[in-house]
């Protein structure tokens, strides 16, 4: 099967579009936004398929795209639960009790930092570093949107609405 | 006393639709780049602005502004690039992505008046990849906004000047934000820095003379221009030029992100944000992100925030992120857990680095779980010494000088915790008081 036909349509109108961003040949800078738009596609994850399939797209070795995707903290390469929380820890999150955030929601969901529940729910990000949002802390970033000044309420009210 | 906050980037805050084109307008935006258009200003009288105007660098290094342009090569024929850094992951700093999300023409003016100052007419913004919801959809709808007013895009408004403005959106890496790995991660690689020289702006993006400029201090230029570089200087300190945006976080009542005067005494700034929270009494303060030494609260109660008065206190301004800490802090657990960032955010390429913090992190782990030795104290400030300009880029640096600051200031309480096994000496004072 060819790259075209492994990526999605979607995936690969994303890729041009991105491509077009770039002088012609430097298809190469678009790998990180072409690895964003499968793993979107894929629940979170990125497969050895699905990153081969982008290096044939973009017409770049294989290994070129697997060294982006295991660089990245945002990329994962094996399976994970389909909503992505990340509890920030770093230093103004921690001053203000973003500890006690992580023991809680680790005991609510039976699962430690870097697992994923059993039901595939959710996926409790590794221990997560500085999100750029201090000035609200403790905060989270769940599927990629931010809550910030939480409680262990607010918490509790945002897992609890993922599907 | 009472300080005039928002001058420069947060011009916007408190409109509705702070963001917007209409918005901006209605503050002097695009009044510079509409200046610049018209034929008012040359790329060398632009640069000379900048220069006098005293801005330096807001990312965290400190480099003055207009230097930095001056470097790029001008009128070769060939293509130069600007490349704005909003990969924002400093440990504190989080006003990058209000710019973005608040203000995000500022920017774009910004970026359109350095690129033409720089004979660049392709810009790239790097956005780190965590913004992809908010701040970087934001941004885009500011560029389209100003294209679609015909304010950027090829020769604009028929002034024979181009400027193109696109988006990247990173993927997770602190180390992205050091100048060469952001262009090694706009490349499509992994963010490794370049060895230096050569420099940007000889070979950067593509090989090509690059200038990378923090989103802040962009984001100040059409203020510059538009005001005077004098009326911007005056603003803050001899060596200070200007406003900067102080992102108070930690133990704080307020905080929050406050654009005011360079050189604003700390004492107000704490007042300004509530003072400590809780009642409680300052204990220290990081003057500038995590990668700046700590202040203990009476070094610090005596400075002025802007460049020398914290170098001569021996910290740095850094990125204006300011953690502030409570009587109640374990300093060894905050030294603990900046280790681990750093550890974890090593690209892993000289030696001194990916293994010296990895020791750091680890001796700090020992000493809080009651396994430490007193050697160990001794060890933690050799291997930061070790670590300590002996690598590519400053990432080794910045894990280093947290470990020798805390160790210079709070040093009884590293060995108190040694030889009692784990416990925190603020927790065995609370204990006794309570």
């Amino acid at each position: 099967m060819s790259a075209t036909e492994r990526l999605s349509e979607h995936v690969r109108e994303e890729i041009e579009q991105w491509k077009s961003r770039f002088p012609e040949g430097r298809q190469r800078s678009a790998v990180i936004a072409a690895l964003h738009a499968v793993q979107h596609e894929n629940e979170g994850h990125l497969t050895t398929e699905l990153m081969d399939a982008v290096a044939d797209y973009l017409e770049l070795p294989k290994i070129q795209v697997y060294e982006v995707a295991t660089f990245y903290s945002m990329f994962s390469t094996k399976p994970v639960g389909r909503n992505d929380v990340a509890i920030c820890t770093n230093v103004s999150c921690m001053l203000r009790g973003a500890d006690d955030i992580v023991d809680h929601v680790e005991n609510k969901l039976g699962v430690k930092l870097g697992e994923s529940t059993e039901d595939g729910r959710i996926y409790l990000k590794k221990e997560e570093e500085c999100l750029a949002a201090c000035c609200g802390a403790p905060m989270m970033m769940v599927n990629h949107k931010y809550y910030e000044n939480l409680s262990v309420e607010q918490v509790d009210e945002i897992l609890d609405e993922l599907d | 006393m009472a300080y005039e906050q928002n001058l420069v980037c947060f011009s916007t805050v408190g409109e509705e639709e702070s963001w917007s084109l209409a918005a901006y307008e209605k503050h002097g935006g695009y009044k510079a780049w509409r200046e610049v258009l018209a034929g008012k200003w040359t790329p060398e009288k632009l640069i000379d602005e900048v220069k006098a105007s005293g801005l330096r660098g807001r990312g965290g290094a400190g480099f003055p502004t207009g230097l930095k342009w001056s470097f790029m090569p001008r009128g070769t024929g060939g293509q130069n690039y600007l490349v704005v850094n909003s990969d924002e992951s400093e440990p504190g700093t989080c006003h990058d992505r209000e710019i973005l999300r608040y203000n995000p023409h500022a920017l774009v003016e910004g970026i359109a008046i350095a690129a033409y100052a720089m004979d660049a007419t392709v810009a790239y913004n790097y956005i780190r990849g965590e913004f992809m919801d908010e701040p970087a959809p934001r941004f885009e709808a500011a560029v389209k906004e100003a294209y679609d007013a015909g304010l950027l895009g090829k020769n604009v408004l028929g002034s024979g000047i181009d400027i193109d403005v696109e988006t990247f959106i990173g993927a997770g890496a602190y180390i992205c934000g050091e100048e060469t790995a952001l262009l090694e991660s706009l490349e499509g690689k992994q963010g490794k820095p370049r060895f230096k020289p050569p420099f940007p702006a000889n070979f950067g993006l593509y090989g090509r003379p690059t200038t990378i400029n923090n989103t802040q201090s962009i984001a100040s230029v059409p203020a510059i221009v538009r005001e005077g570089a004098q009326w911007f200087a005056d603003l803050g300190p001899e060596g200070s030029g200007g406003t900067a945006l102080f992102a108070v976080s930690g133990h704080i009542e307020k905080p929050g992100n406050y654009e005011l005067p360079m050189g604003i005494p700390f004492k107000d700034l704490l007042e300004l944000c509530g003072g400590v929270w809780k009642g409680r009494k300052l204990k220290a303060v990081i003057p500038g992100g995590s990668s700046c030494k700590v202040l203990p609260a009476d070094i610090i109660m005596n400075c002025t925030m802007d460049y020398n008065s914290l170098m001569e206190a021996g910290s740095s301004f850094g990125t204006g992120a300011v953690m502030v800490m409570d009587e109640t802090t374990c300093m060894v657990k905050v030294l603990r857990r900046i280790s681990r960032f750093y550890m974890a955010e090593s690209c892993g390429q000289c030696t001194p680095c990916r293994e010296g913090t990895g020791w750091l992190y680890r001796m700090l782990t020992r000493i809080m779980e009651g396994q430490g030795e007193e050697s160990d104290l001794e060890k933690l400030v050799d291997v930061a010494n070790k670590i300590e300009g002996h690598t590519i880029c400053a990432l080794g640096d910045a894990a280093a000088w947290p470990v020798q600051s805390f160790l210079e200031h709070y040093y009884e309480e590293f060995e108190y915790m040694v030889r009692n096994k784990g416990v925190s000496m603020v927790d065995a004072a609370g204990d006794a008081a309570a």
